[in-house]
């Protein structure tokens, strides 16, 4: 009998946690799983429990964690709530990287061109009527923007357009779309303004100011007062 | 080694030819040797404008497949003592007879015998539009007051910005009318200037006299007295470096004519 354990069950307030040892190997980790949850399948209750696994520092490819969620979920009662682990891969961690940085390019944006960047995109320079900037994250155009700004483009409803001059053919957030409006007889300064999803799911334009409050994580900055 | 200016703007009918060949005999007018190119090949008429149509014998295409040299094909203007000349496109062939490649070949070798080599590009972004851009390392992009022309001219400042070989393009307003754009029945100088964010190197106003002179084939800088002919020269001034202030439009429009002084570095 091996003296330590590779798979220890622990009850927290929020439920079960699997902790599966790092240092075994895969195979073997497999079979032990296996076999404590077979003894554990005892619990006589009836309603379903979810779990929560914890790897350690051991990366699973997408197939063993598929294997794994199989494995616990054949025992009657058990879901897997989900799986985490101390590592990911490079690949991971470079496009983590890319999404959460800012971006700053210094051009203009003509017709016909388009820019994309996976995270926050800071544009220093005009949006010409035609041409198109798209972000993961926010857009952040210091200069005017007449062309489309496409902010959140896979799927992140809490990102922002934000211009000196706001004067978009067309806003998309995520998957909402908003165009400018025909006449455009409305000759009031369009300065300094932000463009986000309200709560009814419109895009809506507003002061800068008002961001703060309504999108208070575009603040990165720990600490500090 | 001369320098090879392609003439462009992406939307048809805003005036590349005539720029060319005013900017072009205007050079001339200053004492440089230039070679006129029309890329437009199976619609030209650069040689029309020039009234030199019955003088071609070869044209662009049998000096690219090698069946005549270049200096047989080029078409020299009477008007100017060995100083201005004409390669014409063929009207036989198409787009696709050039590559962008052999167009480079051949404005280098025009770059050893010429001061300034101007490339009438033909309207578009195809084909054409790469076999004119291949060799030139200035452009000279011009627009109209007009917005579809002013965004066609956005799009090819875009265009030509990624060509390493060509530097930053300036900007040509053709057929400005002064009337309208102080009513603001028109986008104003300064207006396009500011939106298309590139150097302005001169207006042109919208003058009947170049027509006239388009259709007698005689380019209007030949004609000293037509206002838009004072344009091209000082244009061609400014391409050889001289900082020549805009001339007013109409009557003196104070806002544009003082930005545009300053826009020179004159005082």
């Amino acid at each position: 009998m091996k003296k330590n354990q590779n798979v220890t069950i622990k009850g927290t307030k929020d439920g079960l946690t699997l902790h599966l040892d790092d240092s075994c190997s895969y195979g073997e980790l497999k079979k032990e799983l296996d076999r404590k949850l077979s003894e554990n399948s005892r619990s006589v209750e009836d309603r379903l429990l979810s779990v929560r696994v914890q790897v350690g520092n051991r990366y699973l490819t997408e197939e063993q964690e598929e294997e794994v969620k199989e494995l616990i979920r054949q025992k009657k009662n058990l879901i897997v709530e989900s799986i985490s682990s101390n590592v990911i891969t490079k690949e991971e961690a470079e496009k983590q990287k890319e999404e959460n940085e800012i971006v700053s390019v210094a051009k203009v944006i003509r017709s016909g061109q388009v820019l994309e960047t996976p995270g926050d995109l800071l544009l220093i320079g005009d949006v010409n009527p035609g041409g198109t900037v798209m972000a993961g994250g926010n857009i952040f155009v210091m200069g005017a923007l007449k062309g489309i700004a496409h902010a959140g483009c896979h799927g992140n409803n809490e990102a922002v357009v934000v211009a000196s001059l706001m004067k978009p053919a067309q806003l998309r957030i995520s998957n909402c779309i908003n165009r400018a409006p025909d006449n455009d007889q409305e000759e009031e300064k369009r300065e300094m303004e932000c463009a986000y999803i309200d709560e009814n799911d419109q895009i809506t334009i507003d002061r800068l100011q008002v961001l703060m409050h309504l999108r208070p994580n575009i603040t990165r900055l720990q600490g500090g007062s | 080694m001369g320098e090879a200016i392609v003439i462009t703007s992406g939307k048809g009918g805003v005036g590349k030819t005539t720029t060319s060949a005013n900017v072009g005999t205007a050079l001339a007018l200053q004492g440089k040797r230039v070679c006129l190119v029309d890329t437009d090949i199976g619609l030209r008429n650069l040689d029309v404008v020039m009234g030199l149509e019955n003088r071609i014998i070869y044209d662009l295409v049998d000096v690219v497949e090698g069946r005549c040299k270049i200096h047989q094909a080029v078409v020299k203007d009477k008007r100017f003592e060995d100083l201005l000349y004409l390669l014409p496109a063929a009207q036989t062939s198409d787009k696709t007879a050039v590559t962008p490649e052999q167009m480079k070949k051949l404005v280098d070798e025009l770059k050893q015998d010429y001061d300034y080599i101007v490339i009438d590009c033909p309207a578009g972004i195809e084909q054409g539009y790469k076999n004119a851009v291949a060799g030139a390392n200035k452009a000279i992009v011009v627009t109209t007051p007009e917005v579809s022309a002013v965004r066609d001219a956005d799009r090819i400042i875009g265009l030509l910005e990624k060509e390493e070989n060509v530097e930053a393009p300036k900007l040509i307003i053709n057929r400005i009318r002064s009337h309208m754009m102080k009513n603001g029945d028109m986008l104003d100088v300064d207006e396009i200037t500011a939106h298309l964010s590139i150097d302005l190197i001169g207006i042109v106003a919208d003058d009947d006299e170049v027509i006239k002179a388009s259709n007698h084939g005689e380019p209007i800088a030949l004609n000293p007295n037509s206002k838009a002919s004072v344009s091209y020269r000082n244009i061609a001034r400014r391409i050889l470096g001289e900082a020549v202030p805009l001339q007013p439009l109409e009557e003196e429009n104070k806002g544009v004519f003082s930005k545009l002084k300053k826009f020179f570095g004159v005082k």
